[in-house]
């Protein structure tokens, strides 16, 4: 019963209704503030500004305009001298490569114009997926603030052969001495490069190389490590699962690199299977926010919990502890012997004895879904050698550090003894892409080129070898980390030469190195088995792990702290990206900005508020963390689904050094990161002075009792239940009276339909089953259509620009609006009677762009018809024809429009990509900078429709099937975005705009939009 | 507008006059050289269809020069070298072989097929040389060519405005007649013009009706005259810039008839048409350093540019593409040239010029005007919205030639009868066809 459902935006809408009275009937905040300045009455009589000067100004502006107007700027067009063959003006090409950060690993494509790379899509072919921060690193490639562009040397700039020469010599000098140098790396998943730094410990074997990821999975892979022999992290292959049990591991957000594909895979409702999907967490996550049920656990109980399902599944007794969700666990563990082999455990504990536990659970199942053979090679970080590294470059103990892409001044917990011995080292090298504290405190700064400026390969799993390739020349005096490596081995073979041969002899066996480089991948083969296998009693000691673990989680006292990383920032590696730091959190809504999360019964308890200011922004109160003696200094987001007793703090954040000023946001969590553990226990809170302003995309726009905006169906319904019927359909569409009787709102219309039989119909799907949420659209769309960035100040104010915005619903299960009827609760009871509810509510996301409506409420109030219709279905929109009026997005029941309150371009206020050279670089130059005072909206990608025409045109022949494309719809992992034509039969869409799921967002208001959307369907029926 | 037509009389007068001097100084100066025409033109046909590209008469090229090579070799020496000069040096001749290191072993095509007195021809033309001729031709382009701009509505504005004078001094002497007859005194005054027209004045001054009808004159004028200003701001067809190179599409694309795509060869794949790159006029102008004796610019300003500035024209065009003249080879040292962009649409039009071109196969011409005839290029075309409005209201499409069209020429052959539309029909008036 969807309709049933009350779904809300934000706490305050529960708690205080006046304010969303006020905010329902005020729904527009982006009033002109004209109080700030006109209601203060000091700085009206301390302006200066006389009548006469007044009437100078005016004059000197008309007259100046006038004169410019006269004389046209002179343009000039400077082409090649020699055009190289593969570029024409004008037309893009398209290379394969792939990304690895150290955080980020994808098998992408890369559009070029010019030679210029200006957008990065999955490369569907590798399997590949891209994140909002994979589609967001094209913008880093031109951070010309951030980048190293010069080797240096103390500060003072320095010529490579200086460098190689007084480097190489140090090296030996410190080789015959046998002093002991470390070479520090981010996971690079490279297997030449992991070669050529064997090869370079040869030369000098005074020479360790450690791994250290900031964000760190090492407890998996020291338990891989323990129980199957190799240091990897395991893979799982959830398309075929049928129960999956998470203990707080976000595989939809950063667990193991992410398994969204995999995931949504073996959620297809129309195959009549579905995964039943259980989570126990204490912050709400991404993978929370999608389970099927969602356990609300802290952390310290969810190793109880992991323990206790232990003991059900297997019948053993290991030390643990009763929990509140004990009766869950019991079913679920029947659920999982049922399952069997299609069952799988995953915990998201840092820990080698939690990892252990839930390896030995899926052994006992007999899980094919965790796959040991296959594994992944992301992500090797060591934090075991880590510390033993910090501490002895602390006690002197290490003469030379060179270090490449990580930051352990700012990441390490215990920064300031690695500082400390950095000083202690006789040669400290940084190689780095961007600038940061580490390189400032190195000796030598070499700058490396980002990876679309380089050549590489990656093996993420072992099935795909993925090649690198440069998509642009290098824009600063950069070098290559291998290149450099190999000179310093004494190698003289260029990077490219050693790659290729190297490719060519161990991989590609035979196959063409030009093919494998124009694909970006070469497909190895699958290892046969991918049973977990191994002989684990022999080895580990299952009881003697499990009494560990439950000893620690004993030791559990105070509030529990879970570090984790935001779908946006991640470890914080690209902290200066503006489309990233505005990229609003998928489940707080809030951008710019890390906070504590905290359940509402907590924050109750404790006082912190989150009041709702009437502009609509929403503000906070602060809190002084303390942990493990460190403090910090945070705001507070109350968090729906938040387990009590435990908070959440997001990684990535309070990166200052080098950045922007308008970057430099949020609170650096690393130094509670001890040991590279998310869970810290014991911790104290108190709430401290100061009021904080969060820049959220949450209360604006209010739902305002439009709650048939969301449906969803549990999978039992969705089997049995005819999806239209009057009483019980999960897909029932609107009804209105006429003529005293009740018929659908679709039978009735104001307007007259236009003929769209002739040529293309353009309709987007939107399956809200398979969208997970994770934004990788809304960045695409950044990318894509030159989307501005505003800034904080204005995005709390609800001048936020994005075309496509995710919505986040939360819904609460139990209460109906007939039971609340049925009790004669009022309105403001109901609300409350759901608070209990909202303690852990079901959230729903929902994609939201322009519906481009066929009968567009937007085209008829335009006093200047700058938004039209369109044969093929796009609502359009002439900014050059736009007065700014704002009468479209007052009549817009979508809130999609957007207004461009202020040149976003070229000025120094909003000193984002659009306000430097290098940053202009990644703008598409088919879609028009919008200027000051006009309305803009999704386009429904209208220059790739037209270009995808006139490619068929000039090739002479009909537009293939799902040949037409969006930004969102190739940027999506999951499928969920489905665009194309519908008057062709064989497009994909045409389907699913027939499909018994399809359904049209506020359908009776009769706007008949061109975008769909699918019913969510839960697993919901089981356990 | 105004400044441009000035602009353009001016120029013509000027070329007039010029090439009237022109044609006093070439008819002075008479043929001086007596010479077998026939054999000369033989010869030269030959010389550039054959040896031009690799060898001029009066320097080195990728061959050595040939002005005068009768005086430097004997005739047979030739004739085998001509023929077939790798057989030739095969024999053993050492001249030959000299030759051959000479110029780094650079190898000359055989020509077999020329007959001796095709060589004799050819040797005939190396000694002695052009023909000067007079620059008949020329005075009859300049004569024609040039402004055709109508003044016809400034014609009817000025005759509007007479008249309009003429009709209100009527009206103020009919009713300064009026109010003399009415009995009011005449106003004393010095001159007699003076008095006249304060009397006109005052017999306006009197009349309400005449004065409303002055001030509504006044405001519709202006009215008329803002408009017609404001419309043409950014309006910038005639746009005739400077350009770093005096390049003369006259010249390639008119005389020499190289096609508009071999220079644009984006204009069929690409939104832009695309100014050649340097290296696309080093194709031809590796071999081409300098203009025929004859060959003349005519700028609008009435600038007439002769041989030795065109050849510093081209030579620019080597420094631009770093090429070393005198070694025959590319030193690396490139400079791009800054042309002037002439066509500029503003940021939110979107144009794509193969859409044109490729799909419709529209002929260059339609927009850009008869360039084959422009010394100078100029904006031939308003690039208004409502230029490009009517071009699609006006144009079909051609539907049978495309598959893309045969479903959409289907239907509408079979549901609604119609064989032919417009652009305009097939929504190519849509704003956001061109605006996104």
């Amino acid at each position: 019963m969807a309709s049933n459902k009350k779904y809300w935006k934000s706490v305050e809408e529960l708690k205080d209704s006046s304010i969303v009275e006020t905010l329902s009937k005020n729904e527009f905040v982006q009033d002109i503030s004209t109080d700030a300045f006109l209601g203060d009455k000091e700085t009206l009589e301390n302006s200066s500004t006389s009548r006469r000067d007044f009437l100078k100004y005016v004059g000197f502006t008309t007259a100046a305009a006038s004169l410019a107007a006269c004389e046209g700027p002179v343009i000039k067009s400077i082409p090649y001298v020699v055009k190289p063959d593969d570029i024409i003006a004008g037309v893009a090409d398209w290379y394969a490569t792939s990304m690895a950060d150290g955080y980020d690993f994808a098998n992408v494509l890369v559009k070029t114009r010019e030679g210029r790379p200006i957008q990065i899509m999955p490369n569907k072919d590798a399997n590949g997926t891209t994140s909002a921060r994979v589609q967001a690193s094209i913008l880093s490639l031109y951070d010309e603030k951030l980048r190293l562009k010069e080797p240096t040397k103390a500060g003072e700039a320095i010529s490579w052969t200086d460098v190689d020469k007084e480097i190489v010599a140090k090296l030996n000098t410190l080789k015959e001495a046998n002093k002991p140098v470390v070479l520090l790396t981010g996971s690079m998943a490279s297997p030449s490069t992991s070669k050529i730094v064997e090869e370079f410990s040869v030369v000098y074997p005074n020479v360790k190389h450690i791994i250290y990821d900031a964000v760190s999975e090492s407890g998996a892979a020291d338990a891989m490590l323990a129980m199957y022999g190799k240091r990897t992290l395991p893979n799982y292959h959830l398309q075929n699962a049928k129960t999956i049990v998470s203990f707080g591991a976000d595989f939809l957000g950063d667990f193991h690199g992410g398994f969204e594909k995999a995931y949504v895979n073996g959620r297809k409702p129309e195959t009549g299977n579905m995964s039943y999907h259980v989570q126990f967490e204490s912050n709400m996550s991404l993978t929370g926010a999608n389970s099927d049920k969602r356990i609300v656990v802290k952390p310290s109980e969810q190793v109880f919990a992991l323990l206790n399902l232990y003991n059900a599944v297997t019948g053993l007794n290991i030390s643990s502890k009763a929990t509140a969700v004990d009766g869950d666990i019991k079913k679920l563990a029947s659920e999982l012997k049922k399952a069997g082999s299609k069952g799988v455990v995953l915990t998201g504990l840092n820990d080698k004895n939690a990892q252990l536990i839930a390896f030995a659970i899926n052994k006992a199942i007999g899980s094919e879904i965790m796959d040991t053979v296959n594994t992944l090679n992301i992500r090797q970080g060591n934090d075991a050698e880590v510390a033993q590294f910090v501490a002895d470059m602390k006690a002197g103990k290490i003469a030379g550090l060179i270090s490449y892409n990580t930051d352990p001044v700012y990441t390490l917990s215990n920064s300031s003894d690695f500082s400390e011995g950095l000083k202690k080292l006789e040669l400290s090298v940084a190689l780095s892409t961007e600038n940061n504290e580490t390189v400032n405190a190195s000796n030598y700064a070499l700058p490396t080129p980002h990876f679309l400026e380089s050549w590489g390969d990656t093996q993420f799993d072992s099935v795909t070898y993925g090649l690198v390739q440069p998509t642009i020349q290098p824009l600063f005096k950069t070098r290559q980390v291998q290149e450099t490596l190999l000179t310093w081995s004494g190698n003289t073979t260029p990077y490219y030469d050693y790659l290729k041969a190297f490719a060519t002899a161990t991989i590609l066996g035979g196959s063409s190195w030009n093919t494998a480089l124009h694909n970006g991948f070469y497909s190895m083969g699958v290892a046969e088995t991918n049973a977990v296998s191994g002989n684990l009693e022999s080895v580990v000691s299952i009881s003697e792990v499990g009494n560990q673990l439950s000893s620690s989680a004993k030791k559990a006292t105070g509030f529990e702290l879970n570090l984790y990383t935001k779908t946006g920032l991640g470890d914080g590696k690209q902290a200066n990206n503006p489309w990233l730091q505005e990229f609003p959190d998928p489940i707080t809504r809030a951008s710019w900005d890390n906070y504590l999360t905290m359940s509402m019964a907590d924050a109750r308890d404790l006082g912190f508020t989150n009041p709702v200011k009437d502009n609509g922004a929403i503000d906070g109160d602060y809190a002084k963390l303390s942990v493990n003696g460190k403090e910090v200094i945070v705001p507070v987001l109350i968090q729906p689904g938040q387990a009590k007793g435990s908070v959440g703090l997001a990684l990535g954040f309070g990166k200052t050094f080098g950045l922007k000023e308008e970057m430099q946001v949020g609170v650096n969590a690393y130094p509670l990161y001890k040991g590279g553990n998310n869970i810290q226990y014991n911790v104290t809170i108190d709430k401290v002075e100061g009021t904080h302003q969060f820049a959220c995309t949450q209360v604006q726009k209010t739902i305002a009792g439009r709650h048939d905006i969301l449906k969803v169906a549990s999978l039992k319904d969705y089997n049995t239940v005819a999806p239209k019927d009057h009483d019980n359909g999960w897909n029932k569409p609107a009804y209105v009276s006429y003529d005293h009787k009740e018929v659908e709102a679709k039978t009735i219309d104001l307007w007259d339909e236009h003929n769209r039989e002739l040529g293309h119909h353009f309709n987007l799907s939107i399956d809200l089953t398979s969208c997970t949420g994770c934004g990788a659209c809304v960045v695409a769309c950044h990318a894509e259509n030159n989307v501005p960035v505003v800034g904080k100040n204005e995005v709390r104010v609800g001048r936020d620009m994005h075309w496509l915005r995710i919505d986040r619903y939360y819904s609460s299960q139990v209460e109906t609006r007939e039971d609340a009827k049925e009790l004669g609760l009022g309105i403001a009871d109901t609300y409350k009677a759901l608070e209990t509810e909202a303690e852990n509510p079901e959230v729903t996301f929902q994609p939201m762009m322009c519906q481009h409506c066929n009968h567009a409420p937007c085209e008829t109030v335009c006093p200047v018809a700058a938004t039209t219709h369109s044969r093929q279905g796009q609502n359009h929109m002439a900014y050059n024809r736009c007065v700014g009026t704002r009468y479209c997005a007052n009549n817009c029941p979508y809130r999609v429009r957007r207004f461009n309150w202020f040149n976003y371009a070229n000025n120094n206020e909003f000193d984002f990509n659009m306000n430097n050279e290098y940053g202009k670089m990644v703008l598409n130059p088919d879609v028009v900078v919008r200027s000051r005072g006009v309305m803009e909206k999704c386009s429904m990608c209208i220059q790739m429709t037209q270009a995808t025409i006139l490619k068929a045109k000039k090739e002479g022949r009909p537009v293939d099937t799902d040949e037409f494309e969006t930004a969102c719809s190739s940027a999506c992992t999951t499928g969920a975005l489905v665009f194309g034509d519908v008057n062709n039969k064989e497009d994909k869409v045409t389907a699913l705009a027939e499909d018994k799921r399809a359904y049209n967002v506020l359908d009776y208001l009769q706007t008949k939009p061109n975008v769909i959307y699918q019913v969510k369907v839960k697993n919901t029926n089981q356990a | 507008m105004k400044s441009v037509e000035l602009h353009n009389r001016l120029a013509v007068i000027l070329r007039i006059s010029f090439t009237v001097l022109l044609l006093f100084a070439f008819s002075a100066s008479s043929f001086s050289q007596d010479m077998d025409e026939a054999r000369q033109k033989e010869g030269k046909s030959l010389f550039k269809s054959l040896c031009a590209s690799c060898h001029k008469l009066d320097k080195k090229l990728v061959g050595p020069m040939l002005g005068g090579i009768e005086g430097r070799r004997e005739n047979d020496w030739l004739k085998s070298w001509i023929k077939n000069n790798a057989e030739f040096r095969a024999s053993g001749n050492a001249d030959a072989i000299a030759v051959y290191e000479e110029y780094n072993g650079s190898n000359m095509s055989a020509f077999p097929q020329l007959t001796d007195k095709n060589i004799d021809d050819i040797l005939y033309y190396t000694t002695v040389g052009e023909i000067s001729k007079p620059d008949v031709v020329e005075a009859g382009v300049a004569a024609t060519g040039g402004g055709s701009t109508s003044s016809a509505p400034e014609w009817l504005i000025y005759i509007l405005a007479a008249a309009i004078i003429v009709a209100f001094l009527m009206i103020a002497n009919l009713l300064k007649q009026v109010s003399e007859l009415k009995g009011n005194t005449k106003v004393e005054s010095k001159s007699n013009l003076k008095r006249d027209l304060q009397e006109l004045w005052i017999g306006v001054k009197n009349n309400t009706f005449l004065k409303a009808l002055s001030v509504v004159f006044l405001i519709l004028m202006t009215i008329y005259v803002l408009f017609g200003t404001l419309y043409k701001v950014g309006v910038d067809q005639g746009y005739q810039p400077i350009q770093p190179i005096v390049f003369s599409h006259k010249i390639h694309s008119g005389d020499n008839k190289i096609d508009c795509q071999y220079c644009h060869s984006s204009a069929k794949h690409s939104k832009h048409s695309g100014i050649p790159s340097v290296n696309v006029c080093m194709n031809c102008h590796k071999n081409i350093a300098e203009v025929a004796e004859t060959t003349v610019v005519e700028l609008e300003d009435g600038v007439v540019l002769g041989k030795a500035e065109l050849d510093k024209e081209i030579a620019k065009v080597y420094k631009a593409a770093g090429w070393d003249v005198e070694n025959l080879e590319y030193t690396g040292i490139e400079k791009p040239i800054k042309w002037v962009r002439i066509h500029n649409l503003p940021d939110f039009v979107y144009f794509n010029h193969s859409q044109h071109v490729t799909v419709q196969g529209l002929k260059c011409q339609t927009c850009h005007g008869p360039v084959e005839e422009m010394e100078e290029m100029y904006q031939y075309s308003p690039l208004t919205m409502g230029w490009c409005i009517d071009c699609h209201r006006e144009t079909n499409v051609e539907l049978k030639e495309n598959e893309y069209y045969a479903k959409i020429h289907k239907q509408l052959a079979e549901k609604y009868g119609v064989e032919k539309v417009t652009a305009a029909q097939l929504g190519g008036l849509e704003c956001g066809k061109c605006h996104y």
